[in-house]
């Protein structure tokens, strides 16, 4: 993407299995667990949604509105120009109910709410109800891609000029039957385990997460703009073509910077022995950079890199590394441009590159 | 922004043909695609019709040379394959060129069609059910799927805003070639029909029982259909360089959201309004030399009012001739934009308007009425194209003759 104007991240918000929905606070206590799975810490949704609307309303969307309410007071922003997001599996609790209903009941007595919200795009279309926004409002909805889809829509809207204000977000749920299979196809580590072991005992599978965070990226930056929102890149390693290292080096160039001038890599890794080859190869590039993660504090899911971006934002703006993210320390070298790294099951691979305002 | 995107090739698979030549047939002769419910198994068979594509799973396979893959494929990657790869075919795309080649598709339930499958023996015991039956269940599956046998990796994703899915595809894949992040967009929406989205439009009572008939005064509902459609978006510049022929210019395309109600349409259809108006705007094409609107239309009370009032409100006395083809194809959902862009393609080609079929008395609300007929040498220039979703998520595309500049 040509850099012609710049853009901002100038407000966040995330619902995570980490208390981060409070903006004041950053990882100062950390949730460190026994298990395979980790379930969010949810606000008090009566502070965000009426309650009357609230009763019926599914968990994803009830992350989402939260998370993006959170995101715009942070931004002062009221009326976003364009809110776009990512979801893997949209609203899953909603799918389910329909679905066992649907064949419980054999096809009768069914009740439309849970269709309803099962769409994919519901998240956004809440969002957009709530605030009234009659503006561009766009889902996607692919694998590891999905968020990263989203902010590549969001990048393109902003330096079009058609936005000046991008309410962008990845969200995705955990429910127990969606954990159940993709704990059955091996994605997670049969028993529970230290969450802060992770890296330090690779295994086969991850730990399963959820969460949803938003951002407000502006083409104008706030008074405090957390980071500037430099390039992404979406890429796979199935052709043979391409290797970790030359995509990595496409994209400095393309970016104009070099391995040297990256800070800090904030790397998507998750303890599953079947994708750890790729964090060797890409952090092995980066001798003197700092190293940090995120998959033991929030799980692996389709849009954990939405967590990724959120960490690295607030690292970027507080200019420290929280002591529970830090892979390998950088010292005393000030933070000025985070390469985050991000890999979902061998598919979908992903850089963002962000930059100290 | 500078270039302007061109179509150069473009497929489609429906209930009303296989390709681009059967569909052209069916819409000029008149034949529907709506009939019985054959594909699976439900106690609303013999009672609500569907308008399926009337091609087995394994037909499909054994088209497209994939027999004995049929694990790995969902109906709706299949039916994606069959539009596809006749879009790339007409516009000459083959792997291994140098272009940056990005595949953008849509859908709404993924393979919603194998999950359904799994599920009732999972419910009993999360133990139990072929996970071969679910693995392909999320929306990115078919896309990747697709894409893989068209063999495009430069930029893959997947939209999903409900019934307006593909346009939105078809959108995000021009915004890519004018921002010169792509040379070239393969660009659509596939779906399956699905017990799931059969009942879940049930349980809203907006399916018609006789198939719909959109813009009608006694129209009781949408009827589902199924298929795919997409289409190669290539920069003018890129197009003329290698001498292709070119269908059509997407001249203008406009986003917007309703902001009502989660699945209704607003009495005054500002959302639906919007779409178009920013269509439009995009394009500089004046409205009054809009040749057709291919509507949204899908049958519901709700929907078919609000689209008529914001068309109303937009155009004055001078709304042109507008229809909806749904009764033709049955709402093909997440497919249902890239299907209509198809069609709207067809009709500046072959230079005709094709009619609302099975539309008899008008709407009591509006003083517009469909086109009953069809209308041959309509100097067809300008096509607007409209899909609404659930959501408010509203979409309007415009596609013109192509003149070179």
């Amino acid at each position: 993407m040509t850099a012609k104007n710049t853009i901002y991240i100038n407000g966040l918000g995330n619902v995570s299995p980490q208390k981060t929905a409070d903006n004041n606070r950053f990882l100062d206590e950390v949730s460190r667990v026994e298990s395979n799975r980790l379930a969010c810490f949810e606000p008090n949704y009566r502070d965000f949604i009426s309650p009357d609307i609230l009763r019926r309303m599914g968990r994803l969307i009830k992350m989402g509105i939260a998370s993006s309410r959170i995101c715009l007071e942070d931004a002062g922003c009221r009326m976003p120009d364009a809110i776009i997001t990512g979801t893997g599996l949209g609203c899953m609790e909603d799918t389910e109910k329909f679905l066992a209903t649907l064949i419980r009941n054999k096809e009768e007595l069914l009740t439309p709410t849970s269709f309803i919200q099962s769409t994919h795009n519901t998240v956004s279309a809440q969002i957009a109800l709530l605030l009234k926004c009659h503006n561009y409002n766009f889902t996607y909805v692919h694998r590891g891609w999905s968020f990263e889809s989203a902010l590549i829509d969001s990048m393109i809207q902003l330096k079009n000029g058609r936005s000046v204000t991008v309410l962008a977000g990845g969200m995705d749920e955990l429910t127990n039957g969606s954990f159940e299979i993709s704990r059955r196809l091996g994605l997670w580590r049969r028993k529970p385990v230290d969450t802060f072991g992770l890296f330090s005992h690779p295994a086969k599978g991850s730990i399963a997460g959820e969460g949803s965070a938003f951002f407000l990226l502006s083409s104008v930056p706030s008074h405090q703009p957390y980071a500037i929102l430099d390039n992404i890149l979406t890429f796979s390693l199935s052709n043979h073509n391409k290797l970790l290292p030359s995509a990595l080096s496409s994209f400095l160039e393309r970016s104009g910077t070099t391995i040297g001038e990256i800070d800090l890599v904030v790397c998507g890794m998750n303890g599953d022995t079947s994708s750890a080859r790729h964090d060797k190869e890409l952090t092995g590039l980066f001798l003197n950079s700092g190293i940090a993660a995120w998959k033991h504090l929030s799980g692996e899911y389709m849009t954990s890199s939405s967590f990724g971006l959120w960490l690295a934002s607030m690292i970027m703006k507080h200019q420290v590394v929280p002591e529970a993210a830090v892979v390998r320390s950088m010292g005393d070298r000030p933070i000025r441009t985070i390469l985050m790294y991000n890999h979902y099951l061998n598919l979908n691979h992903s850089f963002i590159l962000i930059r100290k305002p | 922004m500078g270039n302007r995107v061109v179509i150069t090739g473009y497929g489609i698979i429906s209930s009303i043909g296989i390709n681009a030549a059967e569909v052209l047939q069916s819409l000029t002769e008149g034949i529907s695609g709506i009939g019985g419910i054959t594909r699976f198994k439900t106690i609303h068979k013999g009672k609500l019709p569907l308008a399926e594509v009337k091609k087995s799973d394994e037909e499909l396979l054994e088209l497209f040379g994939l027999t004995g893959k049929k694990k790995n494929y969902t109906r709706t990657s299949l039916l994606g394959i069959a539009a596809a790869s006749q879009a790339v075919l007409m516009a000459g795309i083959k792997p291994g060129q140098k272009h940056r080649t990005g595949f953008i598709s849509a859908n709404t339930v993924g393979g919603m069609d194998r999950t359904e499958d799994f599920y009732p023996l999972f419910l009993e015991n999360p133990s139990k059910g072929k996970l071969s039956g679910v693995i392909n269940h999320d929306c990115g599956d078919s896309t990747d799927k697709i894409a893989g046998f068209l063999e495009i990796d430069d930029f893959i994703t997947t939209i999903s805003t409900a019934c307006s899915s593909s346009a939105n595809a078809i959108m995000l894949g021009a915004e890519m070639i004018k921002a010169g992040m792509l040379d070239r967009v393969v660009a659509g929406g596939t779906d399956a029909v699905t017990r799931f989205t059969l009942n879940g439009f049930n349980t809203l009572m907006i399916l018609d029982k006789e198939g719909c008939r959109p813009f009608d005064e006694n129209r009781a509902g949408l009827t589902i259909g199924e298929g795919s459609a997409f289409l190669v978006l290539e920069a003018e510049e890129t197009a003329l360089k290698e001498g292709k022929t070119i269908a059509g210019l997407l001249s203008g395309y406009g986003n917007a959201n309703d902001a009502y109600h989660q699945t209704a349409s607003s009495p005054d259809g500002i959302g639906a309004g919007l779409a178009m108006a920013k269509a439009i705007e995009m394009s500089g094409v004046v409205p009054g030399n809009i040749s057709y609107i291919n509507a949204h239309g899908t049958g519901t009370q709700n929907n078919d009012l609000s689209e008529g009032i914001a068309i109303q409100r937009l155009f004055g006395d001078n709304v042109p001739p507008f229809s909806s083809t749904k009764p033709y194809t049955g709402h093909t959902l997440g497919a249902a934009a890239a299907i209509e862009a198809v069609i709207s393609l067809l009709s500046i080609s072959h230079n005709c308007i094709f009619p609302n079929l099975r539309w008899i008395t008008p709407m009591k609300e509006l003083f517009i009425r469909p086109v009953a007929c069809l209308q041959r040498d309509a100097g067809v220039e300008h096509v607007l194209s409209n899909s609404f979703g659930f959501g408010g998520n509203n979409s309007s595309l415009l596609f013109s003759k192509y003149k070179p500049l």
